[in-house]
Protein backbone atom coordinates (compact mmCIF):
# COMPACT_ATOMS: atom_id res chain seq x y z
CA UNK A 1 0.00 0.00 0.00
CA UNK A 2 1.60 3.20 -1.00
CA UNK A 3 1.39 6.13 1.61
CA UNK A 4 -1.37 8.20 0.19
CA UNK A 5 -4.69 7.07 -1.50
CA UNK A 6 -3.71 6.88 -5.29
CA UNK A 7 -7.29 6.23 -6.09
CA UNK A 8 -6.09 3.08 -8.36
CA UNK A 9 -6.07 -0.35 -7.97
CA UNK A 10 -2.17 -0.90 -7.34
CA UNK A 11 -1.56 -4.36 -8.36
CA UNK A 12 -2.62 -2.55 -12.36
CA UNK A 13 -1.00 0.53 -11.85
CA UNK A 14 2.11 -0.17 -9.59
CA UNK A 15 5.10 2.05 -9.39
CA UNK A 16 5.07 5.14 -11.26
CA UNK A 17 1.80 4.58 -13.04
CA UNK A 18 -0.33 4.88 -9.84
CA UNK A 19 1.15 8.78 -9.14
CA UNK A 20 0.89 9.99 -12.38
CA UNK A 21 -2.63 8.87 -12.97
CA UNK A 22 -3.27 10.27 -9.20
CA UNK A 23 -1.84 13.59 -10.48
CA UNK A 24 -2.14 14.24 -14.20
CA UNK A 25 -1.24 17.37 -14.42
CA UNK A 26 2.51 16.43 -13.38
CA UNK A 27 2.15 13.07 -14.60
CA UNK A 28 1.61 14.81 -18.36
CA UNK A 29 5.20 16.86 -18.48
CA UNK A 30 7.09 13.95 -16.76
CA UNK A 31 5.83 11.51 -19.71
CA UNK A 32 6.91 14.34 -21.91
CA UNK A 33 10.12 14.45 -20.46
CA UNK A 34 10.63 10.61 -20.56
CA UNK A 35 9.40 10.29 -23.66
CA UNK A 36 12.05 12.73 -24.88
CA UNK A 37 14.82 11.51 -22.88
CA UNK A 38 14.63 7.69 -23.85
CA UNK A 39 12.54 7.57 -27.46
CA UNK A 40 13.19 10.62 -29.11
CA UNK A 41 15.24 11.46 -31.97
CA UNK A 42 18.73 12.30 -30.08
CA UNK A 43 21.51 10.53 -31.11
CA UNK A 44 22.25 8.07 -28.68
CA UNK A 45 20.30 4.56 -29.13
CA UNK A 46 17.17 4.22 -27.27
CA UNK A 47 18.87 0.74 -25.73
CA UNK A 48 21.79 2.65 -24.08
CA UNK A 49 18.92 5.65 -22.98
CA UNK A 50 17.49 2.75 -21.20
CA UNK A 51 20.43 1.03 -20.32
CA UNK A 52 21.60 4.31 -18.09
CA UNK A 53 17.80 4.73 -16.47
CA UNK A 54 18.13 0.92 -15.09
CA UNK A 55 21.88 1.70 -14.43
CA UNK A 56 20.88 4.82 -12.09
CA UNK A 57 17.92 2.88 -10.92
CA UNK A 58 19.39 0.06 -9.50
CA UNK A 59 22.04 2.88 -8.05
CA UNK A 60 19.61 4.19 -6.20
CA UNK A 61 17.99 0.77 -5.06
CA UNK A 62 14.00 1.31 -6.95
CA UNK A 63 12.71 -1.88 -7.68
CA UNK A 64 10.25 -0.82 -9.75
CA UNK A 65 11.86 1.25 -11.98
CA UNK A 66 15.11 -0.99 -12.60
CA UNK A 67 12.91 -3.37 -12.98
CA UNK A 68 11.31 -1.55 -15.89
CA UNK A 69 13.76 -0.26 -17.53
CA UNK A 70 16.24 -3.32 -17.53
CA UNK A 71 13.24 -4.69 -19.04
CA UNK A 72 12.95 -1.97 -21.62
CA UNK A 73 16.59 -2.21 -22.38
CA UNK A 74 16.93 -5.95 -22.23
CA UNK A 75 14.10 -5.58 -25.15
CA UNK A 76 16.32 -3.47 -27.11
CA UNK A 77 19.89 -4.52 -26.83
CA UNK A 78 20.59 -7.71 -28.99
CA UNK A 79 21.98 -9.00 -26.04
CA UNK A 80 19.31 -8.44 -23.78
CA UNK A 81 18.96 -9.11 -19.93
CA UNK A 82 22.67 -11.17 -19.71
CA UNK A 83 24.09 -7.49 -20.99
CA UNK A 84 21.95 -5.76 -18.71
CA UNK A 85 22.93 -7.50 -15.58
CA UNK A 86 26.79 -7.61 -16.41
CA UNK A 87 26.44 -3.56 -16.59
CA UNK A 88 24.71 -3.38 -13.14
CA UNK A 89 27.32 -5.73 -11.86
CA UNK A 90 30.05 -5.08 -12.39
CA UNK A 91 30.04 -1.37 -15.22
CA UNK A 92 34.10 -1.64 -15.60
CA UNK A 93 34.52 -5.30 -17.00
CA UNK A 94 30.74 -5.34 -19.00
CA UNK A 95 31.36 -6.09 -22.57
CA UNK A 96 29.95 -2.15 -23.53
CA UNK A 97 31.75 0.39 -26.16
CA UNK A 98 34.70 2.67 -24.40
CA UNK A 99 32.13 5.26 -24.99
CA UNK A 100 29.10 4.27 -23.13
CA UNK A 101 31.16 3.07 -20.47
CA UNK A 102 32.47 6.56 -20.00
CA UNK A 103 28.60 7.68 -20.28
CA UNK A 104 27.54 4.83 -17.53
CA UNK A 105 30.50 6.94 -15.29
CA UNK A 106 29.31 9.79 -15.46
CA UNK A 107 25.67 8.63 -15.05
CA UNK A 108 27.06 7.05 -12.03
CA UNK A 109 28.66 10.25 -10.77
CA UNK A 110 25.30 12.04 -11.25
CA UNK A 111 23.24 9.33 -9.31
CA UNK A 112 25.69 10.49 -5.70
CA UNK A 113 25.84 14.08 -6.79
CA UNK A 114 26.12 16.87 -9.23
CA UNK A 115 29.29 17.89 -7.74
CA UNK A 116 30.81 14.44 -8.39
CA UNK A 117 30.74 14.86 -12.48
CA UNK A 118 34.50 15.69 -12.70
CA UNK A 119 36.11 17.72 -15.60
CA UNK A 120 37.98 14.29 -15.40
CA UNK A 121 34.79 12.19 -16.13
CA UNK A 122 33.59 14.31 -18.91
CA UNK A 123 37.66 14.30 -20.41
CA UNK A 124 37.23 10.99 -20.72
CA UNK A 125 34.19 10.38 -22.39
CA UNK A 126 35.15 12.83 -25.02
CA UNK A 127 38.16 11.12 -26.01
CA UNK A 128 35.74 8.61 -26.56
CA UNK A 129 34.29 10.36 -29.31
CA UNK A 130 31.33 11.64 -27.07
CA UNK A 131 29.22 14.69 -28.75
CA UNK A 132 28.08 17.89 -25.95
CA UNK A 133 25.09 16.71 -26.82
CA UNK A 134 25.48 12.84 -25.42
CA UNK A 135 26.92 14.53 -22.37
CA UNK A 136 24.15 16.98 -21.91
CA UNK A 137 21.48 13.86 -22.20
CA UNK A 138 23.40 11.46 -19.66
CA UNK A 139 23.74 13.71 -17.22
CA UNK A 140 19.73 14.53 -17.62
CA UNK A 141 18.87 11.10 -17.86
CA UNK A 142 20.67 10.12 -15.00
CA UNK A 143 19.29 13.36 -13.08
CA UNK A 144 15.52 12.64 -13.85
CA UNK A 145 15.98 9.09 -12.75
CA UNK A 146 17.09 10.52 -9.21
CA UNK A 147 14.01 11.78 -9.39
CA UNK A 148 11.77 9.38 -10.88
CA UNK A 149 13.17 6.63 -7.86
CA UNK A 150 12.45 9.30 -5.28
CA UNK A 151 8.86 9.73 -6.59
CA UNK A 152 8.40 6.40 -6.91
CA UNK A 153 9.80 4.80 -3.61
CA UNK A 154 9.01 8.15 -1.24
CA UNK A 155 5.23 7.39 -2.14
CA UNK A 156 5.79 4.07 -1.04
CA UNK A 157 4.41 2.18 -3.99
CA UNK A 158 3.89 -1.27 -4.95
CA UNK A 159 6.66 -2.97 -7.35
CA UNK A 160 5.19 -6.79 -9.07
CA UNK A 161 7.65 -9.29 -8.35
CA UNK A 162 6.89 -11.06 -11.17
CA UNK A 163 9.39 -10.76 -14.30
CA UNK A 164 6.31 -11.29 -16.84
CA UNK A 165 4.92 -7.40 -15.67
CA UNK A 166 7.85 -5.49 -16.85
CA UNK A 167 8.46 -7.98 -20.10
CA UNK A 168 4.50 -7.14 -20.83
CA UNK A 169 5.24 -3.71 -19.81
CA UNK A 170 8.52 -3.92 -22.01
CA UNK A 171 6.46 -4.43 -25.17
CA UNK A 172 3.91 -2.35 -24.65
CA UNK A 173 6.20 0.79 -24.00
CA UNK A 174 8.58 -0.23 -27.33
CA UNK A 175 5.17 0.01 -29.45
CA UNK A 176 3.05 3.39 -28.20
CA UNK A 177 5.64 4.52 -25.90
CA UNK A 178 5.83 6.71 -22.96
CA UNK A 179 3.01 9.46 -23.65
CA UNK A 180 -0.02 6.92 -22.97
CA UNK A 181 1.41 4.84 -20.51
CA UNK A 182 -0.93 5.67 -17.84
CA UNK B 1 25.52 31.11 -25.32
CA UNK B 2 26.44 33.53 -22.62
CA UNK B 3 26.84 32.03 -19.77
CA UNK B 4 26.93 35.17 -17.60
CA UNK B 5 23.49 36.00 -18.99
CA UNK B 6 21.84 32.65 -18.48
CA UNK B 7 23.82 31.36 -15.58
CA UNK B 8 22.87 27.81 -13.42
CA UNK B 9 19.40 25.82 -15.48
CA UNK B 10 19.17 28.67 -17.54
CA UNK B 11 21.72 27.90 -20.42
CA UNK B 12 21.17 23.64 -20.55
CA UNK B 13 17.43 24.50 -21.05
CA UNK B 14 18.32 27.08 -23.78
CA UNK B 15 20.65 24.31 -24.96
CA UNK B 16 18.25 21.40 -25.26
CA UNK B 17 14.57 23.25 -25.70
CA UNK B 18 12.74 19.74 -26.25
CA UNK B 19 13.37 18.91 -22.72
CA UNK B 20 13.39 22.32 -21.28
CA UNK B 21 9.88 22.47 -22.75
CA UNK B 22 8.67 19.83 -20.18
CA UNK B 23 11.06 20.56 -17.09
CA UNK B 24 9.41 24.28 -17.04
CA UNK B 25 5.99 22.97 -17.36
CA UNK B 26 6.69 20.50 -14.45
CA UNK B 27 8.50 23.43 -12.45
CA UNK B 28 5.31 25.72 -12.83
CA UNK B 29 2.71 23.11 -11.89
CA UNK B 30 4.58 22.13 -9.03
CA UNK B 31 5.75 25.85 -7.04
CA UNK B 32 2.97 27.92 -9.05
CA UNK B 33 -0.20 25.62 -10.24
CA UNK B 34 -3.02 25.84 -8.01
CA UNK B 35 -2.69 24.73 -4.43
CA UNK B 36 -3.13 24.33 -0.67
CA UNK B 37 0.36 25.12 -0.16
CA UNK B 38 1.17 28.55 -1.23
CA UNK B 39 3.92 29.19 -3.90
CA UNK B 40 6.17 30.75 -1.00
CA UNK B 41 5.92 27.40 1.03
CA UNK B 42 6.58 25.07 -2.38
CA UNK B 43 9.64 26.91 -2.50
CA UNK B 44 11.14 26.90 0.59
CA UNK B 45 10.68 23.15 0.05
CA UNK B 46 12.28 23.87 -2.99
CA UNK B 47 15.37 25.94 -0.92
CA UNK B 48 15.56 23.35 1.34
CA UNK B 49 16.46 20.52 -0.69
CA UNK B 50 18.37 22.76 -3.25
CA UNK B 51 20.61 23.49 0.15
CA UNK B 52 21.18 19.99 1.07
CA UNK B 53 22.24 19.37 -2.45
CA UNK B 54 24.71 21.78 -1.86
CA UNK B 55 23.90 23.29 -5.82
CA UNK B 56 24.34 26.62 -5.04
CA UNK B 57 22.21 28.57 -7.91
CA UNK B 58 19.33 26.16 -7.30
CA UNK B 59 19.48 27.18 -4.13
CA UNK B 60 20.29 30.54 -4.08
CA UNK B 61 17.38 30.94 -7.12
CA UNK B 62 14.51 29.10 -4.67
CA UNK B 63 15.55 31.08 -1.61
CA UNK B 64 14.93 34.66 -3.18
CA UNK B 65 11.64 33.11 -5.02
CA UNK B 66 10.62 31.91 -1.83
CA UNK B 67 11.74 35.15 0.11
CA UNK B 68 9.73 37.35 -2.31
CA UNK B 69 6.38 35.39 -1.55
CA UNK B 70 6.85 34.79 2.38
CA UNK B 71 5.77 37.89 4.92
CA UNK B 72 8.44 37.32 6.98
CA UNK B 73 11.12 37.20 3.81
CA UNK B 74 14.74 35.79 3.68
CA UNK B 75 14.82 36.01 7.63
CA UNK B 76 12.06 32.53 7.32
CA UNK B 77 14.09 31.12 4.82
CA UNK B 78 17.80 31.56 6.15
CA UNK B 79 15.72 29.78 9.79
CA UNK B 80 14.43 27.12 7.90
CA UNK B 81 17.46 26.06 6.14
CA UNK B 82 19.83 26.36 9.00
CA UNK B 83 17.37 24.71 11.15
CA UNK B 84 14.39 23.67 10.53
CA UNK B 85 12.78 22.10 13.91
CA UNK B 86 13.13 25.62 15.65
CA UNK B 87 12.43 27.81 12.61
CA UNK B 88 8.76 29.49 13.21
CA UNK B 89 6.85 27.74 10.68
CA UNK B 90 3.49 25.39 11.23
CA UNK B 91 3.93 22.24 12.35
CA UNK B 92 2.13 20.97 9.07
CA UNK B 93 5.06 22.84 7.08
CA UNK B 94 7.70 21.34 9.33
CA UNK B 95 6.64 17.80 9.08
CA UNK B 96 6.44 18.01 5.37
CA UNK B 97 10.39 19.46 4.99
CA UNK B 98 11.35 16.46 7.22
CA UNK B 99 9.44 13.92 4.36
CA UNK B 100 11.08 16.80 1.52
CA UNK B 101 14.63 16.33 3.27
CA UNK B 102 14.39 12.10 3.88
CA UNK B 103 13.90 12.58 0.29
CA UNK B 104 16.67 14.38 -0.60
CA UNK B 105 18.50 11.15 0.82
CA UNK B 106 16.94 8.76 -0.53
CA UNK B 107 13.10 7.63 -2.07
CA UNK B 108 13.05 4.62 0.56
CA UNK B 109 14.12 7.16 3.36
CA UNK B 110 10.29 7.87 3.61
CA UNK B 111 8.98 6.22 6.25
CA UNK B 112 5.37 5.56 7.41
CA UNK B 113 6.24 7.46 10.46
CA UNK B 114 6.85 10.40 9.07
CA UNK B 115 3.47 10.37 6.87
CA UNK B 116 1.68 9.80 9.76
CA UNK B 117 2.97 12.73 11.80
CA UNK B 118 2.36 15.05 8.91
CA UNK B 119 -1.13 13.78 8.24
CA UNK B 120 -1.29 14.20 11.78
CA UNK B 121 -0.36 17.84 11.50
CA UNK B 122 -3.29 18.32 9.57
CA UNK B 123 -1.39 17.31 5.83
CA UNK B 124 -3.58 15.48 2.96
CA UNK B 125 -2.81 13.45 0.39
CA UNK B 126 -2.04 16.22 -2.22
CA UNK B 127 0.43 17.80 -0.03
CA UNK B 128 2.06 15.05 1.09
CA UNK B 129 1.98 13.95 -2.94
CA UNK B 130 3.46 17.49 -4.21
CA UNK B 131 6.09 17.55 -1.37
CA UNK B 132 7.75 14.25 -2.52
CA UNK B 133 7.43 15.20 -6.01
CA UNK B 134 8.79 18.45 -5.22
CA UNK B 135 11.66 17.42 -3.56
CA UNK B 136 12.15 14.68 -5.93
CA UNK B 137 12.50 17.16 -9.01
CA UNK B 138 14.82 19.30 -6.95
CA UNK B 139 17.07 16.28 -6.68
CA UNK B 140 16.36 16.21 -10.25
CA UNK B 141 17.38 19.72 -11.18
CA UNK B 142 20.06 20.11 -8.68
CA UNK B 143 22.03 17.29 -10.41
CA UNK B 144 21.19 18.74 -14.11
CA UNK B 145 22.58 22.25 -12.78
CA UNK B 146 25.76 20.71 -10.90
CA UNK B 147 26.57 17.94 -13.25
CA UNK B 148 26.63 20.42 -16.33
CA UNK B 149 28.96 22.11 -14.30
CA UNK B 150 26.99 25.54 -14.93
CA UNK B 151 27.98 28.93 -13.44
CA UNK B 152 25.76 30.32 -10.50
CA UNK B 153 25.06 33.98 -11.04
CA UNK B 154 28.26 36.29 -10.45
CA UNK B 155 26.06 38.83 -8.64
CA UNK B 156 23.81 38.45 -5.84
CA UNK B 157 21.57 40.97 -6.52
CA UNK B 158 20.60 38.46 -9.78
CA UNK B 159 18.34 36.34 -7.81
CA UNK B 160 15.70 39.09 -6.66
CA UNK B 161 15.85 40.48 -9.61
CA UNK B 162 14.92 37.15 -11.41
CA UNK B 163 12.19 36.36 -8.65
CA UNK B 164 10.43 39.41 -9.91
CA UNK B 165 10.05 38.24 -12.89
CA UNK B 166 8.88 34.59 -12.01
CA UNK B 167 6.45 35.88 -9.30
CA UNK B 168 4.85 37.81 -12.06
CA UNK B 169 5.57 35.93 -15.19
CA UNK B 170 6.07 32.13 -13.80
CA UNK B 171 8.12 29.94 -15.09
CA UNK B 172 7.05 28.63 -18.31
CA UNK B 173 8.99 31.82 -20.45
CA UNK B 174 11.98 32.02 -18.45
CA UNK B 175 14.39 31.06 -21.42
Amino acid sequence: MAHIDLGVDENEFPGVRGPLKYRPVTGKPMLELAETLLRGPLSLPTADRELIAAYVSGLNECTYCCSAHSAFAAALLDEGMTLVDQVRADLDSAPVSAKLRALLHIAGAVQRSGREVTPELVEAARAEGVTDEEIHDTVLIAAAFCMVNRYVDGLGTFAPSDPKYYDETARRIISVGYRNTV
Amino acid sequence: MDEAEFPGIRGPLRFRPETGQPLLELVEVLLRGPHPLTPGERELIAAYVSGRNECTYCCSAHSAYAAAQLDEGMTLVDQVRADPDNAPISAKLRALLHIAGAVQVSGREVTPELVATARAEGATDLEIHDTVLIAAAFCMFNRYVDGLGTQPAADPGWYAQASEHIVNTGYRRVV
